[in-house]
């Protein structure tokens, strides 16, 4: 062993640098998060809809018939259990978990102190961990959703199908509700991390958001604006009936679902990044 | 509260650091909540080997969490190398930190673990495995590199924390009782590193509580109890300055009461015990010179038969007792 010093390489700075850092921050992201053990009670969650979905089709008579003479009446049901299951409960669910756990699970291993002891900006590393959650819960939800529309279309047979997707409204029906899903991974996502952030026992918060979004059909306008499910809501192809007691507001333009979503995510990853910045490494003590 | 004992570094030291070669506490305190962390810090470290030594609580770890931005000081200022823990992106290109928490991500081989943190620096793959295989390397890891660390033992767990906090080739090392759970033969290799890190002009600055190895690789040593720094300065000068203090010597002889009653009458003898067994007794004395003198005279004025004569006070182990572990005892 020689007394040498050996030059570090050089890092550089700005966007090129950051690309590089949260580059490594999803690599290592991914694979302690996503491609471990622990990971396998969100792939079951994730599979349930699809499950459901295909008990429906290979062995219910009444909906394979229904598919086949009123596709129309069988979207409804459809967009009934998205809503429902897939967005307010498998996305849901599944988000608070990946989210909440993005620096939580670090505090509870005690493994945060070897990002905050790399060359890397805070902002850098929530950046770089929302980004990993959000690689991780669209790549899922988007295979739940296209295994629940595949199992809803595969009773048609596949020229009808072939025939909806391309000359009919199919094509657009299945974008929206794969963009409505990557959405609702944005905002959950957002909501999610930063709740995790600022609450010590962040079941609570999670639970109490679950209700207001399940409630918000009976919210008067105004507060029904204060909700991610009421923009993903604005945006189903196909309506969702909220029931008799639904208060009606007006309905969301997409554009503005969409803006106003986005903008909401990154004032949060803002907020995110102030409670990094000045975070103390205290394991023991939580 | 009685005042820090401050020794000074020695003149060349002195002369060719600079500034921006120094590590910086400015009047830092740290409160948790009601409890004292550390107090009234003020500190000028040099390049080479520091020691930071003190009991279990004296705020070794959070020196070192305050010098690494891990914690924020609830006043003053820490800068390391004239660079703030604020700014990461740079100040962690210069610092490495092996901290007491002997935990890791999940899932890793040791490899991994180490390669990982180098791409979340931001090098690129060649330079991250190169400089993960010369980590690994340098405290001696290879063999089991590609193993999983939940298999390692202690003292590898040790090793490749520390083989984490190197490969990015920092300034500044900070290690948290580095030499925990190494065994003998894996603690000297660590120590040569160590002392190899040193002479290529980085500064380390290690916790430790075996007294022995401080006192064989420091260059410096800060003593530290209840959150205030009770002593500074070369591990030389430290020795030095005991000597304004009691030293405590051990005398073994035939007649110790007899010898007793010689001691008792000089004003520089502090105290006297005689041993349980009357074989022997134990003196403080703040003048060792005169103390030899009057035993020499006693010896050859009398029939008093001396055994042994032993110091108590030669290396760090005394500084350590003197300032820390006999204090802790009269309080
Ligand atoms: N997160 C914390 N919350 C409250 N008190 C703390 C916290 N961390 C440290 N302390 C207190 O600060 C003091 C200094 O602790 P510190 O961990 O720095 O000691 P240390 O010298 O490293 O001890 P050891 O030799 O056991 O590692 C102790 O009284 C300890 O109880
Ligand atoms: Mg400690």
């Amino acid at each position: 062993m020689n007394a040498v010093a050996i030059e570090a390489p050089t890092l550089g700075s700005g966007w090129s640098l950051w690309r590089r850092q949260i580059a490594g921050i999803l690599r290592l992201e991914i694979k302690k998060n996503f491609l471990s053990k622990r990971a396998l009670p969100m792939y079951l969650l994730a599979a349930i809809p699809v499950v459901i979905m295909m008990m429906l089709a290979l062995f219910d008579r009444g909906m394979r018939r229904g598919v086949r003479t009123n596709f129309a009446e069988a979207m409804i049901v459809f967009s009934n259990l998205h809503e429902g299951l897939i967005l307010r409960t498998v996305i849901f669910f599944g988000c608070a978990w990946i989210f909440m756990n993005l620096f939580r699970g670090e505090v509870v291993d005690k493994s945060l102190h070897y990002y905050f002891l790399s060359a890397v900006k805070r902002e850098v590393l929530v950046v770089g961990k929302y980004l990993s959650g959000l690689i991780a819960s669209c790549t899922l939800f988007l295979l739940t959703t296209a295994g629940a529309l595949f199992f809803l279309y595969l009773p048609r047979g596949v020229q009808a199908n072939l025939d909806y997707i391309f000359n009919g409204p199919g094509w657009a029906q299945i974008t929206d509700y794969l963009g409505i899903t990557i959405l609702a991974c944005v905002g959950y996502g957002a909501l999610f991390m930063v709740i995790g952030l600022f609450f010590r026992n962040p079941i609570i918060p999670a639970l109490f958001v679950y209700g207001w979004e399940w409630l918000n059909f009976l919210l008067p306008p105004m507060l029904k604006k204060i909700s991610i499910i009421h923009y993903l809501h604005s945006l189903v192809p196909v309506p969702v009936n909220e029931g008799p007691l639904a208060i009606i507001g007006e309905p969301t333009p997409q554009w503005i679902a969409i803006t106003g979503m986005l903008i909401v995510t990154a004032i949060v990853l803002f907020l995110a990044s102030m409670r990094i910045r000045r975070m103390e490494i205290h394991y023991g003590g939580e | 509260m009685e005042a820090v004992i401050n020794i000074p570094i020695s003149q060349t030291a002195k002369e060719s650091v600079t500034a921006e070669q120094m590590i910086v506490f400015e009047d830092v305190s740290k409160f948790y909540g009601e409890i004292l962390g550390v107090n009234r810090v003020n500190l000028q470290i040099a390049p080479g080997i520091t020691s930071l030594v003190g009991p279990n609580g004296s705020g070794k770890t959070t020196l070192m969490n305050l010098m690494t931005g891990l914690i924020q000081p609830t006043r003053g200022r820490v800068k390391v190398l004239d660079y703030s823990a604020n700014d990461p992106e740079i100040f962690f290109r210069k610092v490495g930190y092996c901290s007491q928490f002997d935990s890791f991500p999940a899932g890793h081989t040791g490899y991994e673990f180490v390669y990982s943190y180098l791409r979340v620096h931001g090098y690129a793959k060649n330079d991250a495995d190169r400089m993960t295989a010369r980590a690994i390397e340098r405290v001696g890891l290879t063999e089991a590199a590609k193993r999983k660390v939940a298999g390692y033992s202690k003292g590898m767990r040790q090793r490749i924390r520390l083989a984490q906090s190197i490969a990015h080739q920092p300034s500044v090392i900070v290690l948290d009782e580095p030499l925990n759970g190494l065994d003998p033969m894996a603690r000297a290799e660590a120590i040569r590193l160590f002392r190899e890190l040193a002479d290529e002009g980085l500064h380390l600055i290690i916790s430790s509580h075996i007294l022995h190895e401080v006192n064989k690789m420091s260059d410096r040593v800060i003593f530290i109890k209840e959150g205030y720094i009770k002593a500074e300065g070369e591990v030389q000068g430290v020795r030095n300055e005991l000597e304004e203090h009691p030293l405590q010597i051990v005398v073994r002889c035939d007649q110790p009461s007899f010898l007793a009653t010689k001691l008792f009458a000089e004003p520089h003898i502090v105290e006297v015990h005689i041993h349980d067994d009357r074989k022997g007794l134990f003196v403080k004395t703040r003048n060792t010179d005169k103390f030899y003198d009057l035993l020499n005279r006693v010896v050859v004025t009398s029939d008093l038969n001396i055994e042994t004569v032993a110091t108590v006070d030669n290396d760090l182990n005394a500084v350590y007792h003197y300032l820390i572990g006999a204090r802790q005892e009269g309080e």
